[in-house]
């Protein structure tokens, strides 16, 4: 089974990943293949695990200030910043729909 | 024309009241210096982890617990994934799966014509409420097109608390937020204040005919008080009508209010139906609660929440303070929703029914009315009053023991209202308004106007 271009093109838009080409999405196909062996255990009526750690304790913190005060170790990454602020570009941009822009997806 | 009947749920976002945020120690706080309220966790930077906050988890228990809601003793934490400036780390922990607490219900109080005297109770139900966190703040630069992030708020502890969609119309959601808001500020688990955007509400809403399945429903957003609120309801139902009657459709879209122009516009940036990928969180196990049954023999308190004990601890929720009231002090209803309705009101009336001998039934028309009404007239909140309970009941009491009449009463508030430092006495010895009790001196006097009468 593969996987449709809808699909990939979601994935693309959700992600932001780029399958780049056949290969990529060949290494996609291969990675779903190899989950969905997990369709081969009967699983009726257990409980899906989600961590290994269930079991664990969660651990509950005391509500005292620790942290903060680090203003200027953050901003020491950004690119851009104004006064002690944090520089993006005005809203979302999303990606082009699938038609508009120029990735091998388009032929498939 | 076929009736339309409006449907209207509530997702309401509430900043749990703590020191420090959600899964981080970093301080919660309204107005700070942008970014030194953040730590590396909260900015996401590699290596880091959540660790949960104790006092945020119980602040949802009690909420909980005050909407009659069932606790889960076993709730789940995960990612909701989505791409903003202001979500550094591109999903948000929230909890899904399996929330803190379900079905609860909240009752609030509407008035009948807006006659304070007809109230009427209506219910609506909680679907549940979850534990979440905040985003930072972005602030829209327009000309140098550009956003400016602020990260001050981001894993601020929120809780969601989801309404069913039981309303029908504006002035129902508003009085139901507004008891939410008061029990929010009476368990401590949240401030509220919706000004200062610790209260935020988003509105679903919906029409239909009776009998046909409902309809297509929008979400409003970008409501900034209780007034709004009721406003952008009742026109998104009226826009949604006149849509439908002039044969057009409506989108299930996201519609921001805009309190200028006082109607409801598309929201831009919002890419069609939004798929956050949801998926457990994986560096927290369940979150697990205990009651005085469950508890467990050996482990350390701090790290054992009970249920129970929580609960035994409640405060009086306002529905019960406002029976109370109505019991002890034989005042009506309405007064009590009037009293819990302003902050510190009905403090100052049991501090002025204290210091006085008249009867609370007349106390209460002193405050509501022109006490109150004096208030409101000079925008000032109760605590900001010129005249105390103190200098309120020192005049009462002169009323009481009929040393002055009634309307000699309302003259020496007036002049109490300056706040000039005199006592009752002291107004009423210099404005002569002392009421004649010698019978001789009452006679005299008639007889004098009698006599300069004749004489015209």
């Amino acid at each position: 089974q593969k996987v449709s271009v809808e699909v990939l093109d979601h994935l693309e838009h959700l992600a932001l990943v780029d399958f780049r080409d056949s290969e990529g999405v060949e290494r996609l196909q291969k990675a779903i293949q190899f989950a969905d062996q997990l369709h081969e255990v009967n699983t009726d009526g257990v409980e899906p695990m989600d961590l290994v750690l269930e079991d664990r304790c969660l651990y509950l913190r005391e509500d005292d200030v620790t942290e903060g005060n680090c203003t200027k170790e953050l901003l020491e990454n950004a690119r851009e910043k104004v006064e002690e602020y944090f520089v993006a570009p005005p809203g979302n941009i999303p990606l082009p729909k699938l038609e508009e822009r120029e990735t091998f997806l388009q032929g498939s | 024309l076929a009736p339309w009947i409006p449907v209207v749920g509530l997702e309401i976002h509430a900043q749990i009241s703590s020191n420090s945020k959600l899964f981080s120690g970093s301080q919660v706080q309204f107005a700070a210096p942008p970014n030194s309220l953040v730590s590396f966790f909260d900015a996401s930077l590699p290596g880091t982890l959540p660790v949960l906050n104790r006092r945020c988890v119980e602040a949802a228990v009690m909420t909980g617990l005050a909407l009659n809601c069932s606790i889960n003793k076993r709730s789940l934490f995960d990612r909701k994934h989505y791409f903003y400036a202001d979500l550094p780390a591109g999903y948000q922990i929230t909890q899904q799966r399996v929330p803190i607490a379900v079905n609860g219900s909240l009752s609030y109080s509407l008035c009948i014509d807006n006659k304070m005297s007809q109230m009427v109770t209506k219910t609506v139900r909680i679907k549940q409420i979850q534990l979440e966190q905040d985003s930072g703040k972005s602030l829209h630069d327009d000309t140098r097109s550009q956003t400016l992030v602020d990260l001050n708020r981001a894993g601020v502890g929120l809780m969601e608390v989801v309404m069913e969609p039981d309303m029908c119309c504006g002035e129902e959601a508003a009085a139901a937020v507004r008891e939410l808001q008061l029990i929010l500020q009476t368990l401590g688990s949240s401030q509220a204040i919706m000004a200062e955007g610790q209260l935020r509400v988003d509105a679903n809403v919906s029409v239909h005919h009776p009998g046909e399945p409902y309809g297509v429903r929008t979400e409003v957003k970008n409501i900034n008080s209780i007034r709004f609120l009721a406003k952008a309801i009742d026109y998104e139902i009226q826009r949604q009508i006149e849509e439908l009657e002039n044969g057009g459709t409506i989108l299930n879209e996201t519609r921001a209010f805009d309190s200028k122009l006082g109607c409801t516009i598309p929201m831009r940036d919002k890419e069609g139906k939004q798929d956050y990928r949801f998926m457990p969180e994986p560096n927290l196990p369940p979150l697990i609660l205990y009651d005085s049954k469950s508890l467990p023999a050996n482990m350390n308190h701090q790290q054992v929440i009970n249920i129970d004990w929580i609960h035994e601890r409640l405060p009086d929720l306002p529905s019960v303070k406002r029976e109370k009231l109505v019991e002890q002090y034989e005042i009506l209803p309405e007064h009590s929703f009037t009293l819990l309705n302003e902050d510190g009101l009905a403090e100052f009336f049991e501090s002025v029914v204290k210091q006085t001998q008249m009867k609370p039934k007349k106390v209460i028309g002193w405050i509501l009315n022109d006490l109150l009404s004096y208030l409101k007239q000079h925008s000032l909140t109760v605590k900001e009053s010129p005249v105390s309970s103190f200098l309120l009941a020192d005049l009462l009491n002169l009323l009481e023991k009929k040393e002055i009449s009634s309307t000699a009463a309302k003259q020496v508030l007036a002049e109490l209202w300056k706040g000039e430092g005199k006592t009752p006495l002291e107004i009423v010895k210099e404005q002569k308004l002392e009421l004649l009790q010698d019978q001789k001196e009452l006679e005299q006097i008639c007889q004098a106007v009698i006599d300069g009468q004749e004489n015209e």
